[in-house]
């Protein structure tokens, strides 16, 4: 496939100089040209915040709706045409906080769709305030003397609801991320990557170099399939874990929708059996 | 005055079973108002009852005419108590009139009056096998006043209880013969006398209640995807695809909110499917959001509130018809929509496959606000046509360039779905250029704007006119919308007078058009509602400039009742 299939001419992108999303962006075009993957089979949903805007600086399908909101949309639209590729990609305060209700039912539900969030521990478009990663020592204009909530571990949530496809990724390394989202895609489940990303702007603590110095990438040893092996993983403190974390194959929602048990044609192709409907509407003349 | 000379029911009788939840008494009403249809008789049915499971005291009140009818009266010809605190429940409908049939050992300490016959119920359900049987002697007692054939009273029991042992058959069958012969000594001693018409057209008619109806509408309508989170009125409708969803291709999700529920709703439009959301008001306070942003993305979607008495919780299974603002005025911004309220069983299921003909075509959220009186009411009908109502697509196969939102003459920009044809499909929540991605341009803004509010004009004038009932030269016009069409005309056709007309509203909003010309035409317009602050009055002013006279308003949590109607007429 080209190398330029989802190159967009002209475009005017709204992110800071040195932000950690043109590398992400970077990262999902080679990982979709790698796979071959029709850009007009592809369908990319999005919700609300700088990470979201994503999709607009590529050529997809794309319906970037509310924020917090990317998950449900992303499972209604692979249910009524399983056919497609579809991905969400949002950011940490879309996914984890306006979201976090639909996270936890997207992974319950299990969707085959991939599921990027862009990790920056931050609020980029509202100028700042914390975000549920962020870490405690975090001092914005609003959390004044830092955060006081507990930082949200969305690795840890996914294995415990014993998520499909667990991943953590950098935005600062190109290669393995752009493997990981590979692996994620292909993946028949939901699949989660979160991307650590450097804010230039507001988080001044959780730096490029501050990902650098405190991630790891786990060695070919690791069992992907340990759960236990993964939560501890997911847990751990000081340096952490990037790579798949947990992998764990299991039907997909739309596998077990009846609607696709004899035929995989997306709900739109399809006719309404008027005749059938005409059997129960008469039915109800008798018991 | 001295019952003992008996008991007579002409032409129109009606039956209120009262008991406890948990009692069985939608299984009696259930088995009553089909058997009796069965027979060739018009029936009408409707419940109220308590939020719980068990305890309390529910009712249903089952009408069994001469003629077709599909409203409630107050009155009660006929009360079946099926435990204590049951005739307290309904002491206020009780009138002198009034024959209660049961034991006399479950309201003797709540009924003064001479008009009751006391059968021995529990004692006749023992000797068959067991308490559990008291509900079929009951019906079958009153099954007998109607001379229903008892070979289709037990063939409804061999259906009913297939799959359970041969022996729970039996004893059904046994209990049954022996609530006829009961009956039978009641109508041999001419305690009772029915003289009810029946006809034997009516066998042929289905019966079905409201949430049935508007389900087949959706499946009519093309509808193979809802997502939803249960809430009384509506949870039925879900219930109802639910148990169809195989037969007819249909997703049906239950979602973990109704924010999820309704964004799963715009989403499954835009890869092309017919979505149906349908909740109460409380739930659809949380879809709002996502109204907006069907109204943004330019999707189809369709969307039906059961009505409920709110604010907050209210009475949760009471109804009400207090939405229709919040329907209007949901969702931020502004963006055209439609709003239908079906005023019988007919228009539940016709509307309802209208709405996804409308949302489609004009790619905005229509509305369908029922009430659970209108959902949990059912009536026998001559039949409901899926033909009627033509199916029409308006999904196209995109090409290389194409643009979601090009604009057009009328607004309406042809719509494509992913993954069909060379083009890509980009909708937005933020302000978008035509090929849908993001704008702050200003010139892009107004343009957008004027696009989907033009779609309006063209709504409006698709707009299902009111029907008009009764005398042309009116004096006074009375006015109403939605589940209260047939306790009006019903009312109205008792009245007989000829200065009154009636005007019911099937489209709430926008309006038809030749609304003011009716009004203007009036001396004085009366408005009947559901709600406390005559909402409908409030939006024909809006929309007309016309003041609406009298206000004929009910709020308690019931329908309104013919003869409540009748008296505020006659006022």
């Amino acid at each position: 496939m080209d190398k330029k299939t989802f190159d967009m001419e002209n475009i005017d992108i709204a992110w800071c100089p040195g932000c950690g999303n043109y590398s992400i962006l970077t990262m999902i075009k080679r990982a979709l040209t790698e796979l071959e993957i029709d850009p007009t089979q592809l369908a990319m949903v999005s919700g609300i915040g700088q990470a979201a805007k994503a999709p607009h600086y590529f050529k997809c399908n794309l319906f970037n709706g509310l924020h917090g909101r990317s998950l449900p949309a992303a499972t209604a639209i692979k249910a009524v045409n399983p056919n497609l590729t579809v991905i969400a990609e949002s950011g940490d305060g879309c996914t984890y906080g306006e979201g976090g209700n639909h996270f936890i039912h997207a992974i319950r539900r299990n969707p085959n769709i991939t599921n990027i969030v862009h990790n920056n521990m931050v609020y980029g478009l509202t100028k700042g305030q914390a975000s549920p990663t962020s870490p405690h020592e975090l001092k914005t204009p609003v959390q004044t003397e830092g955060v006081f909530a507990e930082p949200f571990n969305p690795l840890s949530v996914a294995i415990s609801l014993d998520a499909s496809f667990v991943a953590r990724a950098f935005a600062g390394d190109i290669e393995q991320t752009k493997e990981i989202l590979k692996k994620a895609i292909l993946h028949k489940g939901y699949a989660l990557v979160d991307i650590f990303q450097q804010c230039v702007t507001y988080n001044k603590i959780n730096t490029f170099r501050w990902f650098k110095d405190n991630t790891y990438y786990l060695d070919d040893s690791y069992d992907l399939h340990d759960r236990i092996e993964a939560f501890k993983k997911a847990t751990e403190t000081g340096k952490y874990p990037l790579g798949i974390l947990y992998i764990n194959p299991k039907p997909t929602f739309e596998d077990k929708l009846s609607v696709y048990s004899e035929s995989k044609e997306p709900l739109f192709k399809r006719e309404r059996d008027m005749g059938k409907l005409t059997e129960l509407i008469e039915s109800r003349s008798g018991f | 005055m001295n019952h003992e000379a008996g008991s007579k029911f002409i032409d129109d009788v009606s039956i209120v079973l009262c008991g406890e939840a948990g009692q069985g008494i939608q299984t009696v009403e259930h088995l009553m108002t089909q058997t009796l249809k069965l027979s060739g008789y018009n029936v009408f049915s409707t419940q109220e009852y308590m939020s719980r499971i068990r305890g309390g005291n529910n009712s249903t009140s089952i009408r069994i005419s001469s003629k077709k009818v599909s409203a409630p009266v107050n009155r009660m010809d006929i009360l079946i108590p099926f435990g204590e605190g049951a005739v307290k429940h309904v002491s206020k409908r009780i009138s002198p009139d009034t024959l209660i049939i049961g034991e006399e050992k479950v309201f003797k300490d709540e009924y003064d009056g001479s008009n009751s016959i006391d059968v021995p119920i529990s004692q006749i359900a023992a000797e068959v096998g067991g308490p559990i049987f008291a509900n079929t002697v009951a019906s079958a007692l009153m099954l007998r006043l109607f001379d229903v054939d008892i070979e289709l009273f037990n063939d409804y029991l061999k259906k009913r209880f297939s799959g359970k042992d041969e022996s729970i058959v039996q004893k059904n069958i046994n209990a049954a013969k022996r609530g006829y012969d009961l009956s039978d000594e009641l109508l041999k001693n001419g305690r009772i006398k029915v003289l009810i018409q029946h006809d034997p057209l009516v066998k042929k008619e289905i019966i079905m209640d409201g949430v049935e109806a508007l389900t087949m509408g959706a499946i009519a309508g093309g509808c193979d995807f809802i997502s939803f989170y249960p809430m009384s009125p509506s949870t039925g409708i879900a219930t109802y695809l639910a148990q169809h969803a195989k037969e007819f291709g249909i997703v049906v999700e239950q979602a973990e909110d109704e924010i999820s529920a309704m964004n799963m709703v715009v989403g499954a439009w835009y890869g092309g499917a017919r979505a149906l959301a349908s909740t109460a008001g409380g739930g659809f306070a949380l879809m709002v959001e996502a109204v907006s942003l069907a109204g943004m993305l330019e999707s189809p979607a369709v969307i039906h509130i059961g009505q409920r008495p709110a604010p907050a919780t209210g009475l949760p299974t009471r109804t009400e018809q207090g939405d229709l603002f919040f329907a209007i005025y949901s969702g931020h911004g502004e963006f055209p929509r439609a709003i239908l309220a079906p005023g019988t069983i007919e228009d539940a299921f016709y509307l309802t496959q209208h709405a996804f003909n409308l949302a489609d075509k004009y790619q905005i959220p229509v509305f369908i606000l029922t009430d659970q009186y209108l959902l949990e009411s059912h009536y026998n009908i001559n039949g409901l046509d899926p033909y009627r109502i033509k199916p029409e697509r308006y999904i196209i196969e995109t090409d290389v360039d194409y643009k979601r939102y090009k604009l057009t003459q009328n607004g309406i920009s042809p719509r494509g779905v992913p993954g069909y044809g060379k083009g890509l499909v980009v909708v937005d929540s933020d302000e978008h250029d035509e090929e849908g991605h993001i704008t702050e341009d200003m010139n892009v803004r107004t343009n957008m704007v004027n696009k989907r509010l033009k779609k309006l004009e063209l709504v409006s004038q698709e707009a299902i006119p009111p029907e008009l009932i009764g005398n042309q030269d009116y004096k006074t016009l009375v006015v109403a919308w939605g589940s209260n069409y047939s306790v009006i005309r019903e009312a109205m056709g008792n009245l007989g007078r000829d200065d009154l007309a009636f005007l019911h509203f099937k489209q709430v909003y926008p309006i038809h058009l030749s609304t003011t010309d009716y009004l203007k035409k009036a001396e004085k317009t009366i408005i009947i509602e559901n709600n406390a602050t005559s909402q409908f009055a409030n939006l024909i002013k809006l929309q007309t400039g016309i003041s609406i006279d009298r206000k004929i308003l009910k709020y308690n949590g019931l329908p309104f009742f013919v003869e409540e109607i009748e008296a505020e007429l006659n006022d």
